[in-house]
């Protein structure tokens, strides 16, 4: 390259800098590897770090056991492109899987139409609740104090520089669920959406029902948000809610130091012209043929610029085509006896961790994850002695909830064996 | 083409006075431009709207337009059958493709629009630009 710039060292080459910017001597790193000494070197830190470990830490992102065919389709070079295809002449087999991935979200959300997807579950949110403000033309937020805490930051982050009045709905310190008469005291007709969690950041599944109930009758749409994908293959949707917001990476990813997660959006098919992001339509091509387009995108942004519904235009279509793959291979009855599975192993597990004394903070059905106040002794020691005997232990609720300091969130799911979760227990032990 | 009868904006929209109220729909020039209508929002009867106000949308398969609102007024009647036959407003913009009546808040701003002989001048020159 150098021969090619009539150039004769590569000190050549950066002579136009001022001596006083350039480093006159050799980076401070090591010298370089091999292929085969970069990936041991790799595979030594990541044994260092999480490796043989068993975790009971959930709080919005699960273990789950990912199928191999996931990453031995998802990587197929027909799949190589993760971005949303313009081109439906030459992108039929992608459309397909996008437009069975809106199919069975609706399906398991109870509701009409789901999107091809969005970045993750917690910008889900704010595009639901923007959404929800489009179509009632109001502008005040009800949101649980139980969603999750860093999605109601998210929120915050767009709510603030567009000026959206919110107010927080309390839970009840007995159910764990909403506090019904707060939410009821603080509906009113500026009230857009009201927005509750369920399963909760607490694990408990919450008054849904109720909840679209009183919305409704303020005239009010009910968001209802998930963060485990794997409830929806047991809990009943709420039909009665208005946009399903929630978070996929229990069917698409490790958690893997946070992401790439995929989030969805899902409603009714009377609001569908207020949905943000992509859309997969159903249609026939010029012979009769069953087809599949992207549709409605007159409403996106690299067509109506400022006043798009959303500033997304895209999808999260790798991680939603993983997703796509997981439900088709668990099916209907999979997914159900995961979940039940899951619902079994979280039970047992409170069950052996009440053996020690300690009490569950909250008396509402709870699916795979549960809040815990050791007894006699307190979280951080429970994790400590977890960590020791390579367990990840739970979520001290002090970091968000100070009224719940001392109290730890715990996970089990299908990953969890029996001698981990009954190690884990005796870590409660006063 | 364009009723002598009628006032035009530079937004394409038309609007018909008579007496104390109005109707307002997009022009022959507007749907043509736009394609196949296949959507249209309207207003809430009842909206007190302000003259260039936006006041709903046109959806086309190529494109969405925001509509604007002529002169000020409140909208005493939106042409309910456009939600299941769009189409009229391609195939009569200025008759049974009416979007929205208002009562007239200021009649004198009527007077400042276009009439169809400026509005025909307005488009051609616009289609040389």
């Amino acid at each position: 390259m150098l021969a090619a710039l009539g150039m004769a060292s590569v000190d050549e080459l950066f002579s136009h800098l001022p001596p006083d910017v350039r480093l006159n001597r050799p980076l401070d790193i090591p010298a370089g590897l091999s292929e085969y000494e970069i990936i041991d070197y790799f595979r030594g830190l990541g044994d260092q770090a999480a490796n043989g470990y068993a975790s009971f830490l959930g709080a919005g992102v699960y273990r789950h056991y990912r199928p191999v065919v996931i990453d031995a389709l998802a990587t197929r070079g027909e799949f190589l492109t993760s971005y949303t295809p313009y081109q439906a002449e030459i992108s039929q087999g992608v459309l397909t899987t996008i437009f069975e991935f809106q199919t069975m979200i609706a399906q398991l959300t109870g509701m009409e139409l789901a999107n091809a997807s969005m970045y993750d579950g917690s910008t889900a949110v704010p595009e639901a609740a923007m959404m929800a403000i489009r179509i009632t033309g109001r502008d005040k937020l009800l949101v649980a104090r139980s969603l999750h805490p860093e999605y109601r930051e998210v929120l915050d982050t767009y709510r603030r520089h567009q000026d959206i009045p919110t107010d927080t709905i309390g839970f009840d310190r007995r159910s764990g669920q909403i506090d019904l008469a707060d939410l009821e005291a603080k509906l009113n007709s500026d009230v857009a959406a009201v927005i509750v969690q369920s399963p909760n950041f607490f694990g408990v599944v919450d008054s849904t029902r109720q909840a679209a109930e009183l919305a409704h009758r303020h005239g009010a749409l009910l968001v209802v948000v998930f963060t485990e994908a794997v409830s929806l293959g047991l809990l009943e949707p709420t039909y009665e809610a208005d946009i399903v917001a929630g978070e996929l990476q229990s069917f698409a990813h490790p958690p893997s130091y946070g992401g790439p997660f995929v989030g969805v959006l899902a409603t009714k098919q009377k609001y569908i012209r207020q949905i943000p992001g992509r859309l997969v339509g159903e249609t026939v091509d010029t012979e009769g043929n069953r087809a599949f387009c992207l549709t409605l995108a007159t409403r996106e942004q690299h067509i109506r610029r400022a006043k798009a519904t959303s500033n997304i235009c895209t999808n999260q279509a790798l991680i939603a085509l993983m997703a796509t793959i997981y439900m088709c291979v668990f099916g209907k009855q999979g997914l159900r006896e995961l979940a039940e599975q899951n619902l079994a192993k979280a039970h047992y597990l409170a069950a052996q961790i009440e053996k020690q004394g300690a009490k569950l903070a909250f008396q509402g059905p709870y699916f795979n994850e549960f809040v815990v106040a050791p007894n006699g002794t307190s979280a951080a020691v429970v994790n400590e002695r977890a960590l020791a005997d390579k367990i990840i232990g739970g979520l001290d609720l002090g970091r968000f909830y100070p009224e719940l300091k001392g109290h730890m969130l715990v996970c089990a799911t299908e990953m969890n064996r029996r001698d981990e979760m009954d190690r884990f227990a005796r870590a409660f032990a006063p | 083409m364009y009723p002598n009868n009628y006032r035009y904006t530079k937004e394409h929209e038309w609007i018909n006075v008579e007496g104390d109220t109005a109707t307002v729909g997009i022009t022959d020039h507007a749907q043509d431009q736009l394609g196949d209508v296949v959507f249209v929002e309207l207003p809430k009867v009842g909206v007190a709207l302000q003259a260039m106000q936006s006041f709903g949308t046109v959806e086309s398969v190529k494109a969405v337009s925001d509509i604007y609102a002529p002169v000020s007024g409140e909208v005493t009647a939106v042409n309910e059958a456009l939600a299941d036959t769009p189409e009229q407003i391609n195939e009569d913009p200025h008759g049974k493709g009416w979007l929205i009546r208002v009562k007239l808040a200021d009649k004198k701003q009527v007077e400042s629009l276009m009439t169809a002989e400026q509005y025909q001048e307005y488009v051609a020159a616009e289609k040389e630009s």
